[in-house]
Formats: structure tokens, sequence, C-alpha cells
């Protein structure tokens, strides 16, 4: 149906796809697998018109087409769910898939639009009511939205990045049926992801880049994990360090404690209400939840950005209700955020920059008129060493890193610190396997030393591998606490995404 | 022997490639304000055709008018005063991502606070009332712009929009004060909205026999503290951090709202110095509408000169020259002094399309 051949990418610093082929068959769920960086993305980029190739052609049922915009692809019947999804917040789900029409006329009529989605629903088994502003939908339905507003555009190659990040396990299986039904109609989909028991679990296909090329492509039948491993990594397969988690050691005094918290609600944020938490030194304190249930504004509470409404926070067994950032910060509180080019780094400024912001106050010589530069650069290499992570540029610009690279860098300022407690949300979040791992054996690493962490996942096996003690957000509220040993994974997904009563 | 001259001499080698690379880049900056130059000033020649005059008298008049002698070159640089001081004024905001557009009206009440002190602490001696017109000028301007700073770190409005707005302001209440209570009483000077004269003691000294004033050093000194600050200094990497990512910054403790405020108050206060040294040093005393907008100019200075301290040295020193050449065909050529915007909005345009044009050269 979509024969790539040749295709071949480059950015400034790196060949992002060197001569790649690849074929989709209609009816087919096509997995791309590989680590972060390994060019799935930019390929799948390059087929939605996204970006240009620098050479290659792309055949569409056999004729060769050029694809210079997500319009041209749109017309061609590309459609491609991203990441980080494209509705408008305020539209109703009916309005935004009118949008996405290659053809939308001057006019719209979005009660045939409207009419068409729930037909499409109906076939494939997507139901969501589309009345309602999308930003009322569950993250979920959302991506529900996105598949219809695809279907609703004639779409027939549906290309998904990274689409199970934001759900639950049990909506990760509702839409792998979606994908069963959409390939009895001849769709053809691809699936890029970097987690094998998805692949395992959905593709037809398996194809496995590797720093920009083709590393193999596997049937179903044919792939195994180990052999999917070894095309993923090459020789070079990572140890996924960690995990067994030292027997509970006796608690230690509490770091931090959050004594019946309450935030104001701000726009489409969902305000804590009565969060009671403790985290003591020597334990991973682990929060399971779907994504926008209050995960940012605990974290964004406990590093003093945003106020408690109500209620109480005890740091270092002091009131801290009232610290600013600044202090939080500077009493040994340290965070890993899910987006280090976003929320940790100026993207422009290089390394040893960085790393100098991630303390001014105690680098600051004369009063501030200058900055001990020599101190910067040597803490973060010996930083960078104490974590055995590979030693990066101190002059590159940061945003030049990968993104494994950034978040070791981000680690490697925040360890250096020797925080008490470590705040870390979502820190393995798009990182490559091997990255991945040694975010998690860091953070083994301080628990081990004596600090606490909180660690904010969406990857339940990250959590019941981690964390010592497990606490359940649902909107807003703490809605269970457990040792991970206590519960299974069904149990806890059923937590974060059952509807409470009344509300 | 060889031994201990060959890493000397690799050294050597490596600092020469070094300023070649150097060199490189500033043939590359200087052949691309050259072009901006060059395609704005023939597209103002078609403007100047069109109203029936002779754009190349008009050039070459000003050239000779402003570089082609010491008076004039003086004069050039007189008009680049307001003009350093207004681009630091926009330059420094711009580093923690804030647009202050209010230079011209920071300006006027620098000037108007100025004028205040001038006209009221009248037997002070000169080594007093310089300084004191000095503070006053800061405070004048630093006020006016920390109110914008003020309501854009409490989040409530944009501070593009307020400083914009807050320029209709203060050439208003310049005017309300040398219409009404601080109008002269001297005969002659009666009949203009202007106010008494400054005493002798509170004007800024002039240098070489020529306009050029005490505001020359201070800009330059503004100018290099701007450098220093920002490049050297733990404040200056805090406020480029702010610039750069603020979501980041604030997540490191930086205090985001104090460093809005200060830096708006300062860069307020440099724009109230040009505001002081324009009444203090050239016309001795305030009058209504005495600035022929230098603190817009200001401001495409320093988006010019992209922030950076020799840039804006040098597109002030074009602009002066822009400015007087206003002056000057008004003069010789009878063409209206606001026809200079013209060319000003034309170098602007070059500028904007600047991105493609240096792609397809380079």
């Amino acid at each position: 149906m979509v024969v790539l051949r040749g295709i071949t990418k480059r950015f400034p610093a790196v060949l992002a796809n060197d001569q790649v082929d690849l074929d989709l068959h209609p009816g087919e769920v096509h997995a791309l697998l590989g680590e972060n960086g390994a060019g799935k993305s930019t390929l799948m980029k390059i087929l939605y018109g996204f970006y240009s190739a620098d050479c290659g052609e792309i055949k569409l049922q056999g004729d060769p087409v050029h694809i210079h915009s997500p319009h041209d692809a749109r017309r061609l019947g590309i459609g491609m769910v991203f990441q980080t999804f494209t509705l408008i917040p305020a539209m109703t789900v009916a309005e935004n898939a009118a949008l996405y029409l290659p053809d939308l006329p001057p006019v719209v009529d979005t009660r045939r639009v409207a009419k068409q989605i729930s037909s499409l629903g109906e076939k494939y088994g997507i139901q969501v009511s589309h009345r309602f502003p999308v930003r009322d939908l569950p993250i979920g339905d959302q991506q529900k939205v996105e598949i219809l507003k695809l279907l609703v555009g004639r779409a027939r190659v549906l290309i998904f990045d990274e689409a199970t990040r934001v759900l639950a396990p049990h909506e990760i299986e509702g839409l792998f049926d979606i994908f069963e039904r959409l390939k009895g109609d001849g769709y053809a989909i691809v699936f890029i992801t970097h987690k094998m028991r998805e692949v395992l679990a959905c593709a037809d296909r398996i194809t496995v880049m590797r720093r920009g090329r083709i590393a193999g492509t596997l049937t179903r039948s044919e792939a195994t994990e180990s052999a999917l491993v070894a095309l993923m990594f090459g020789d070079a397969i990572p140890q996924e360090a960690t995990s067994a988690p030292l027997p509970p050691a006796a608690p230690g005094s509490a770091l931090l404690a959050l004594r019946s918290v309450n935030t104001r609600p701000q726009g489409a944020s969902t305000p804590l209400r009565d969060v009671c938490l403790e985290i003591s030194q020597g334990e991973i304190v682990g929060v399971a939840g779907v994504s926008g249930n209050g995960q940012r504004e605990l974290v964004d509470v406990i590093l003093g950005l945003l106020p408690c409404a109500a209620g109480k926070r005890l740091l270092h067994g002091e009131d801290a209700t009232s610290w600013s950032a600044g202090q939080i910060r500077a009493s040994g509180v340290g965070f890993v955020p899910e987006d280090p080019l976003g929320m940790a780094v100026v993207p422009w400024m290089t390394l040893s920059q960085n790393a100098a912001l991630g303390d001014v106050a105690a680098y600051a010589r004369r009063g501030g008129l200058s900055l001990g530069w020599d101190r910067v650069r040597q803490d973060i290499v010996t930083s960078f060493a104490a974590l055995e992570f590979e030693p990066l540029s101190l002059y590159a610009p940061v945003r030049t890193f990968s993104g494994g690279q950034l978040q070791r860098a981000v680690l490697a300022r925040e360890l250096g610190r020797r925080p008490r407690l470590l705040v870390a949300s979502y820190p393995t979040r798009g990182l490559d396997v091997r990255s991945a791992a040694a975010a998690r054996r860091v953070l083994v690493q301080l628990r081990n030393s004596g600090g606490g962490v909180l660690l904010v996942s969406e990857d339940l096996d990250e959590l019941f591998s981690l964390s010592d003690r497990l606490v359940v957000l649902r909107r807003g509220r703490i809605v269970g606490a457990f040792r991970p040993g206590e519960v299974d994974r069904h149990e806890i997904g059923h937590l974060m995404t059952d509807s409470e009563v009344g509300e | 022997m060889s031994a201990f001259t060959s890493p000397a001499r690799r050294l050597r080698g490596a600092c020469a490639a070094g300023v070649r690379v150097v060199r490189k880049g500033w043939a590359i900056a200087a052949a691309r304000y050259a072009i901006v130059l060059a395609i704005a000033l023939l597209a103002y020649a078609v403007v100047l055709l069109l109203a029936g005059k002779n754009p190349l008298q008009a050039y070459s008049d000003t050239f000779s008018f402003t570089l082609g002698s010491w008076y004039g070159f003086s004069e050039v640089v007189v008009r680049m005063i307001p003009l350093l001081l207004t681009a630091i004024a926009v330059a420094l905001p711009s580093k923690l991502g804030l647009i202050n557009v209010g230079g011209e009206g920071q300006l006027y009440m620098g000037a108007w606070l100025a004028t205040w002190g001038a006209i009221t602490f009248t037997g002070l001696p000169a080594a007093v009332f310089i300084p004191l017109l000095i503070v006053l000028g800061f405070v004048g301007g630093g006020v006016w712009a920390a109110v914008a700073g003020f309501f854009r770190a409490r989040g409530l409005v944009n501070e593009t929009i307020t400083t914009l707005l807050m320029n209709y302001v203060s050439p208003l209440i310049v005017g309300f004060f040398v219409y009404g209570t601080w109008r002269s009483r001297e005969v002659g000077a009666s009949a203009f909205p202007q106010s008494a004269a400054f005493p002798e003691a509170a004007r800024l000294p002039r240098f070489f026999d020529t306009r050029i004033h005490l505001g020359l050093v201070l800009a330059l000194i503004l100018l290099l503290l701007f450098w220093f600050v920002l490049e050297k200094t733990a404040w200056g990497l805090k406020m480029r951090a702010i610039g750069g990512n603020p979501e980041a910054a604030r997540r490191l403790g930086v205090r985001l709202g104090l460093y809005i405020i200060v830096a708006m108050f300062v860069a307020g206060g440099i724009a109230g110095l040009a505001g002081m040294a324009e009444v203090s040093a050239l016309h001795g005393r305030l009058r209504a509408g005495f600035s022929p907008g230098y603190g817009f100019t200001g401001f495409l200075i320093s988006w010019l000169a992209g922030g950076s301290p020799l840039g804006i040295l040098t597109m002030s020193f074009v602009l002066a020259v822009v400015f007087s050449a206003g002056s000057l065909l008004q003069i010789t050529q009878g063409v209206p002094f606001a026809a200079v915007n013209v060319l000003m909005a034309l170098i602007l345009f070059v500028v904007l399309m600047k991105p493609r044009l240096l792609g397809r050269l380079s």
C-alpha cells in the first residue's frame, strides 16, 4: 500500500534516517520499534509531510507521490496521531473532526460530521460522546477522538506515535481491540513504540530501527522478545539495573509530610483535595494515576510552586507551608521533571551554565559579581562520574542533547547537590531503555543512601519494581495506598480510572 | 629547541585561527548590516524620486553634512546619546523575555522628574546638582517602567501593552506641567510651553566645544555595565535563564517577579537618563514634545542589534545619522522631517526579511 525507499534525512547534528526502506500493507499493524532517537518518529513524520526527506521516494498504491505538507498527506489518506494530541480543547468532537477534513467546505455541516462520527464509532467500537468540548473528555477518550478524526478524514494509513503513553493498562487493551477491527477493514496501521510488551501484543509485522537504519523486520510469528532486543541494541544489551529493592528498611524520619493539602483550581488543572502524604528517609514513594489527575499539582505543591490553599506542608520536620520555591530547593529538595528541556534547563545555554543555574547561590563569587565556573565544571564532571554516566560536552548548548542525554544531565545536576528529597516526575518518559535504566538506578542509589524519593510515573512496571510504597491519585485525591506486593496491575488500573460515586 | 617552540607555535596558530574565525564572523555581520542599509536606502531613493526630489543629491548632502565635517559628526554623536540609552532600556528587559515598548514614555518621565529637581533646588552647586539630576532622571523613568513590571510580575497585564499605552500618558503629564504650573515666566520664553531655564549648575557639562555632553559617558558606561552584568554575574545568569526558559528558572528557585520588576525599573531608569540628559544638556529647560521619538527608535535599534552591546553601538550611530539626515533634508530639500520615519520603517522591513535574504546569500 505504502512503499518507502531510500529515505534519508539529516539534521544538523545527526543522521536521523539513513537509506530507510519500509513497506506498509493494508490490514496489518506494523510496529516500529527502537530506542529513542532511533529515527522512528522522524521516518513517520516524513511520511506525514511534517518533514521532507533529503532523498528517497514514497509510493502510494504503486504511484510515486510527493508529500510536502501534512495537508498533502491527509489528501492522500495518511493520518497521524501525535504524542501530544492536536485537538482544540474548546471545540466539540465534531468540530475537531471537521477541522481536520482534507476538503473543509466553506460552510461546515457539523451535524453531518457528527453523524459520520457515531456511525464510524459504532463500527469500530470507539464510543465517545461528541456533544461536549474536547477538554471535558478524559485523556483516553481524547485519543479516541484523534482516531475518529482520522477516520472521518478518510485516512487509510493510520500512524500512532507512542500512543499508549497516556493510557491505563485496560485502556491499552481497548486500543488494541480497535486496531483489530480497523485491520479487518483494510486500514494500514503503524504503531511507534519502544515497549516490547505492547509490540508483541498487537503487531503483525515488526520493524526494528537502530540509529537511523532498519535493523531488521520480523513477522509476528518470528518475533521473540530476545530476538527483538538483539535487533534493538545490537551487541550492547542494556542491563536492567535496579529492581529488587532492598527489604523496606526501618522507616527513617519523615522528610516531607503533606497534611490535608488542598489547592485552588486554576484553569483546566485538577486541584488537590485532602492529600496526606509522607515520605521518609530511605524510601521511594510511587504515585500512580492517569496523567492529569493532580500529579503535576502534587509535585508543584511539594516544590513550592503552588501554594497550599488549605493544609500544611512540612519539610524536614519544619512547617514549610509558606516557604518559597527557592527556600525549598535550598533546603535540599531536588526535582527531575518529565520534560527536562521545557522545565529544568535553558535550552540554548551550555551544560555548565545550566549546572550553575542549579545552585547559583553556591557558585556566586564576590557577592554575585562573578561565578566560580571552575567549581561548576568540576562538580558536574564529578557528579557524572559518580553516577557512572558517560561524560557530555560542557560547552554545547543543551538543546543539542538527545532526550536521554538531557535527562542524565539533569539527574547529574540534581544529584550533585546531594538532595535529601528528590521529586521525580515521569523521569523515564520518552527515554530509551538504556537511559531509563540509568535513571532508575540513580533513584534507587539515592534511596539506598538514605534519601527520599517521590516517583510519579505512568509506567506501572516501573512503579512496581522501584516503589517501597505506592499511592494512587485520581481527580486530585489519593484513592489508595499500598505496598507493591499487596496489589496487582489491574487493581491499580481500575483504581486509576473508575469514576467516583457522586461526582 | 624545536621541542620548546612547537607548542608555542601551535598555540599561536590556534590563536590566529581563532582570530580569523572571529574576523570572518565580523565580516559577515558587517556585510549583513551593509546590505540591509543599502536595500533600505535604495527603497528610500524611490520614495524621494516619487516626491520629486533628487535622491543622489539628498544622500550626498547627508553624507557631507553628517560625516564630512567635525561639527556634523559631533551632532551625530549628540543624537546618538539618547538612542544608545533607550536602546539599552529595551535590550535589558529583552534578555528576560520582556518587551519594553515604553522607552519614549520613560524618557519623558525621567526628564520630568529631573526638571522638577532642577527648578526646585536652584541654589545647589554643580557637584551636587549633577548627581542629583542623574538620580532623579533614573528614578522618574524607573518608577514609570516598574509599574508595568509590577503588573507583569503579578500576572495581571502584559508589559508590552502597559508600556506601550503609558507612552501616551507621560508626554501629557509633561505637557500638563509646562503649560501650567512650571511654565516659564521669563520674557520671550513664556510664549512657548516650556519650563523655566535650568540654573547653570544643573546643566550637564559639554566637551570639546561641541554639544557632546556627559550623557555620552553615562551611556557608554551603562553599555559596558549592561554587558558585564548579563555575561559575567550571577544575576545575569539568572536573568538570561528567565529569558531562556521562565518555567525552568521558576522551578530552580529564581524569584521571577522580583527580577522582572527590578529589570524594568533599571531599564526605565536608563531611558529616564536619556530624557534627563536631553533637557539638562541640550535644551536647558523642559519643553512639551521635546523628543522626536528617541524611545521608539531605541526599540528599533535594540531589535536590529539583537540585544548585543556592539550592535547597539553601531546601530545607534547609523540611526543617529538617519535622524540628522531628517533635519538636514528638511532644510536642503524641503522633505518633511517625518519622512525619516519612512526610511526607518524601510530599514525595519528589510531586517524582517533578513533570514530569507541571508539564507540565499550563504
